[in-house]
């Protein structure tokens, strides 16, 4: 957009514009607002009755048989939380370590290009491609593993079998790599932003580079990087597709890594289809609830973003 | 991406076809490929007509043709006397193709797996665990039966398989009808879920000591071995499409032509088969799109039945061809 | 990270001439830069052997009249997936102008004009729910808010689905790119006596573009490859289409129908499919990192 056809407005219009374009901004924001309003207004509507019938029940109720209209979305709730945190604890640190290489010169350009171009192509795959890939790849990794850890384990929960392959670790494996990109594309942006002033300071007393990039560099894009995780957790929890094709679909409680579990997501790829009557409204309530779900995860994610902001304010 | 846009719209616009019918149908999953297939051949013929369906699921077919959001629905689990009176437009079910659910198992070098009809309930009830249970070995004396888990595959997702399913096996088990009960979508005891009949064949391929229960096409284009089941004259029948047809022809079509041969009586009938609808509405507004409708449903049942088995699909028995043929009639 | 930057002369008090010291802490740095290495490419190996899988899968049926022909029914082999592309391209499209301007005029309101205020907040706060909210839900939403009211599975529904989807992800990578740019920049146009207005077009977006467009194309390319929101809205369609209201095709969703096909050539033809999405989703990016380059 050029300022050029502005400057060549009649003065009044001209003098006017910036305003009008304020109050453009300000009708946009309204409007961000508005959707998600709409968004909760429909979703509410539907679960409105199973809000009535089950109550916090739901919460905490382990067994799902729409036949019998039993709802209880803990399991559910469980292997949401539990794929998400596997997928971000097995991302997270070569997700930052891919973002410092490519916002550093530590490699030549044409190599750092490449990269950035392989971590950008991860995130044009699709869902439904990535839960074909994993199929294919992860489960049957994922199953021998399981059970020769299982089998070693001495009935140690986490690790407890019959190992499947299609599991909460298969899912949380596949997960990890889906929300990588996430976290690069958004740290790098971070770590892209700090001022060069700070890192030339840092060189100029001797730092070495780590020391630089530990001392000085992160701790300036922590935000950056807090955001960008916390993104990633957001889309790892809302990740349908491919899950629903990884994680075996019970809706049975586990503490087993190796055993088959279920996401809200997935519950909702699976069953939303086919839904009927307080089947929908279970399923719209779930879905409350995922929403609810991120929404704290969000709040947490904020009060560290705050926290660290005040903390590296003196170095900002 | 506004690049790619504008020539992308100018190539649409100027090779799509922007006369003629356009049907819209949803629903059912398990006929999906035949409709599809359908449509195309009949295309052929009629180029004026296009028959657009998607697969979504039976209740969602239902659902969508409740909500007047799609021409025709298509339904394994047919529509209930409710939904039948809800019809905003009215309500017309023809059958328009069966099929077999088969029981898919997993187990290297045993192919002609027999299965009683207590091992079947005891095995979806979780409490058969192990391949060598007595209760299998009894219908298949000889055989090497492992000494392995037995992992149990079902649907996930809500579907007509599993109402069909289910429904055989309430019937034979009263346990299995008191415990767990029958419907599109059951919380099964034990076992792994996959998304669709290929989720299900999936896992009944990655696994070793595997049983699912998947559409007989799908067992069949995958090359997955499967199980003999016992039906209710005592003899282990092989699922072929005679063995679905003499299951088929054993019914007595009600008025609504909304029945399941749920447990047939035939000696030579593959216990656990269903027809799956066609959801048209009794009166249309537009005359020429009932027309084109009918046209084309008239078409899937009499040349369109040819292609059935190729796909792995049963084809209708005559006298369910006549009796949905009156059906369509009364569209208007 | 953990330790807190109380004096940022730390590291370097006793002048490092001990020679020990300097050898431990090069010894350190090399440790890090080993670490950095190793981790980058674990990360690189799955993806390799996705790309593997996906090119190899995908080459075998990959001609021109893919690009010109109708999906293959069941049980027939040739045809393609012309009309899947066209959708696809036409529903990011969509989505992507039903979504970008308001995402980027709402970042701009939320950094520049208004930044601590309470409606700047609750934009903030809205978009950072909204990414929570999975795909799947904007597809019922698109379903009750266009479909239920239009009466058909249309290109638009599937357009608003992704446009809500792709809104957060714009707004707080556009957010994040203003912030990025240096307070000095706008003070030095301030003190040039620029208004705000000038400010922000000359100095700010210039400055912030490369990085909202990144955020672009990080929706974008999620929004392809989306499937859950597109399967109750735009569904899929068989043919070409004629308007934007009716059932529409798209490669996502034809990935997802054929490879859940039991016919081993509509399974090979979904592999080429993703193929075909991944090259078309890059070349975005590619033609977009050119743009940039240009810029700078």
């Amino acid at each position: 957009m050029s300022m050029a056809g502005i400057e060549g407005m009649h003065d009044a219009v001209a003098r006017r514009w910036p305003d009008f374009f304020q109050w453009l901004c300000r009708a946009a924001s309204l409007a961000v607002v508005g959707v998600l309003l709409w968004i909760f207004w429909e979703i509410f509507q539907q679960a409105a009755p199973a809000l009535d019938k089950l109550g916090l029940g739901f919460l905490s109720g382990a067994s799902w048989q729409p036949n019998r209209d039993r709802y209880g979305v803990l399991p559910f709730l469980v292997g949401t939380g539990a794929t998400a945190l596997i997928a971000l604890l097995l991302a997270f640190p070569p997700g930052l370590a891919i973002a410092i290489f490519l916002s550093e010169d530590f490699l030549p350009r044409p190599v750092r290009q490449c990269i950035r171009f392989v971590v950008e192509l991860l995130a044009a795959i699709p869902s439904v491609v990535y839960g074909l890939w994993g199929i294919f790849v992860v489960i049957p990794i994922v199953q021998s593993l399981g059970t020769w850890v299982s089998e070693r384990s001495g009935g140690f929960p986490l690790f407890a079998g019959p190992a499947y392959g299609n599991s909460l670790l298969t899912a949380g494996i596949v997960l990890a790599l889906m929300v990588l990109p996430t976290i690069t594309a958004i740290s790098r942006a971070a770590l892209v932003a700090v001022p060069r002033v700070l890192r030339e300071g840092a060189y100029a007393l001797g730092a070495t580079r780590w020391e630089t990039i530990l001392g000085v560099i992160l701790p300036t894009a922590a935000p950056g990087v807090v955001a960008a995780t916390i993104l990633a957790l957001g889309r790892a929890m809302g990740e349908t597709m491919a899950v629903a094709m990884l994680i075996g679909n019970s809706p049975r409680l586990s503490a087993s890594l190796f055993a088959p579990s279920g996401t809200l997501a997935s519950l909702l790829a699976n069953q939303f289809g086919e839904a009927e009557g307080m089947q929908v409204s279970a399923l719209m309530y779930a879905a409350l609830l995922l929403v609810a779900l991120t929404l704290l995860v969000n709040f947490g994610g904020e009060l560290v973003l705050r926290y660290t902001e005040r903390r590296t304010a003196g170095i900002r | 991406m506004k690049k790619l846009i504008l020539p992308a719209v100018v190539f649409a616009v100027g090779v799509s076809m922007v006369n003629g019918q356009q049907l819209s149908g949803a629903g059912a999953t398990f006929p999906a490929p035949l409709y599809q297939r359908w449509a195309v051949e009949y295309n052929k013929q009629v180029p004026s007509i296009q028959v657009n369906y998607q697969s979504v699921g039976s209740g969602a077919g239902v659902k969508n043709f409740l909500q007047g959001v799609v021409d025709f629905g298509a339904s394994d689990a047919a529509m209930t006397d409710e939904e039948i009176a809800d019809a905003p437009r009215g309500a017309v079910l023809v059958p328009a193709t069966a099929g077999s659910i088969v029981l898919a198992y997993n187990l290297p070098g045993i192919t002609n797996l027999k299965l009683s009809r207590a091992a079947l309930a005891g095995i979806f009830l979780g409490k058969i665990t192990k391949w060598n249970d007595p209760a299998i070995v009894g219908a298949n004396p000889g055989m090497a039966l492992p000494d392995r888990p037995v992992n149990v595959a079902y649907r996930s997702d809500g579907s007509g398989t599993t109402y069909v399913f289910t429904q055989h096996l309430s019937a034979i088990s009263p346990e299995f009808d008191e415990q767990i009960g029958f419907d599109k979508s059951v919380a099964f005891p034990a076992g792994i879920g996959g998304k669709g009949n290929e989720g299900v064949t999936a896992l009944v391929k990655q696994a070793p000591g595997t049983i699912g229960y998947v559409e007989y096409g799908y067992a069949e284009q995958n090359g997955l071995t499967v199980a003999s089941i016992e039906n209710k004259a005592g003899n282990f029948i092989v699922p072929t499409p005679e063995s679905g047809a003499a299951a088929l022809a054993s019914v007595e079509l009600p008025e609504n032509l909304r029945i399941w041969p749920v447990d047939p009586t035939t000696p030579d009938a593959y216990p656990i088969t269903t027809f799956t609808w066609i959801l048209l509405a009794k009166k249309y507004d537009d005359p020429a799109k009932a027309k084109a409708l009918k046209d084309f449903v008239s078409y899937g049942l009499t040349e369109g039945q040819s292609l059935s088995v190729q796909l792995g699909y049963i084809p209708l028995p005559e006298a369910v061809v006549s009796r949905a043929n009156k059906a369509l009639s009364s569209v208007e | 990270m953990d330790k807190p930057l109380t004096h940022t002369t730390d590291f370097f008090e006793d002048g490092s001439l001990e020679s020990g010291k300097m050898m431990g802490r090069s010894l350190v740095n090399r440790l890090l830069t080993a670490l950095c290495i190793v981790l980058s490419f674990a990360a690189m190996i799955p993806l390799g052997s996705i790309l593997y899988l996906v090119v190899k899968n995908g080459l075998p049926l990959l001609s021109p009249s893919v690009f010109t022909s109708l999906p293959p029914a069941a049980g027939m082999t040739g045809g393609g997936f012309g009309n899947a592309v066209v959708g696809t391209c036409i529903m990011v499209g969509l989505g992507l102008a039903m979504s970008v301007l308001p995402a980027v005029l709402a970042a701009i309101f939320i950094c520049e004009y208004s930044p601590n205020g309470r409606l700047a907040g609750a934009v903030r706060f809205v978009a950072k729910l909204l990414t929570g909210i999975p795909s799947i839900i904007c597809g019922v939403f698109a379903f009750a808010a266009v479909v239920t009211v239009t009466g058909e599975f249309s290109a638009l529904a599937g357009g608003v689905a992704l446009a809500v989807l792709m809104l957060p992800t714009i707004l707080l990578t556009s957010e994040q790119a203003l912030l990025g740019v240096q307070k000095a920049y706008r003070e030095a146009s301030y003190g040039l006596g620029a208004t705000r207005f000038q400010t922000i077009f000359r100095v700010v977006l210039p400055d912030a573009l490369p990085a909202i467009l990144t955020g672009v194309m990080l929706a974008v390319a999620r929004a392809a490859g989306e499937t859950a929101p597109l399967i109750f809205t735009a569904l899929f369609s068989q043919f070409w289409m004629s308007s934007l209201m009716e059932p529409t095709a798209s490669l996502s969703v034809l990935i997802y129908n054929f490879s859940t096909m039991p016919f081993e050539y509509q399974v090979k033809m979904a592999w080429t499919a993703s193929l075909v999405l991944v090259c078309l989703v890059t070349a975005v990016n590619v033609t977009a990192q050119l743009v940039f380059a240009k810029k700078h």
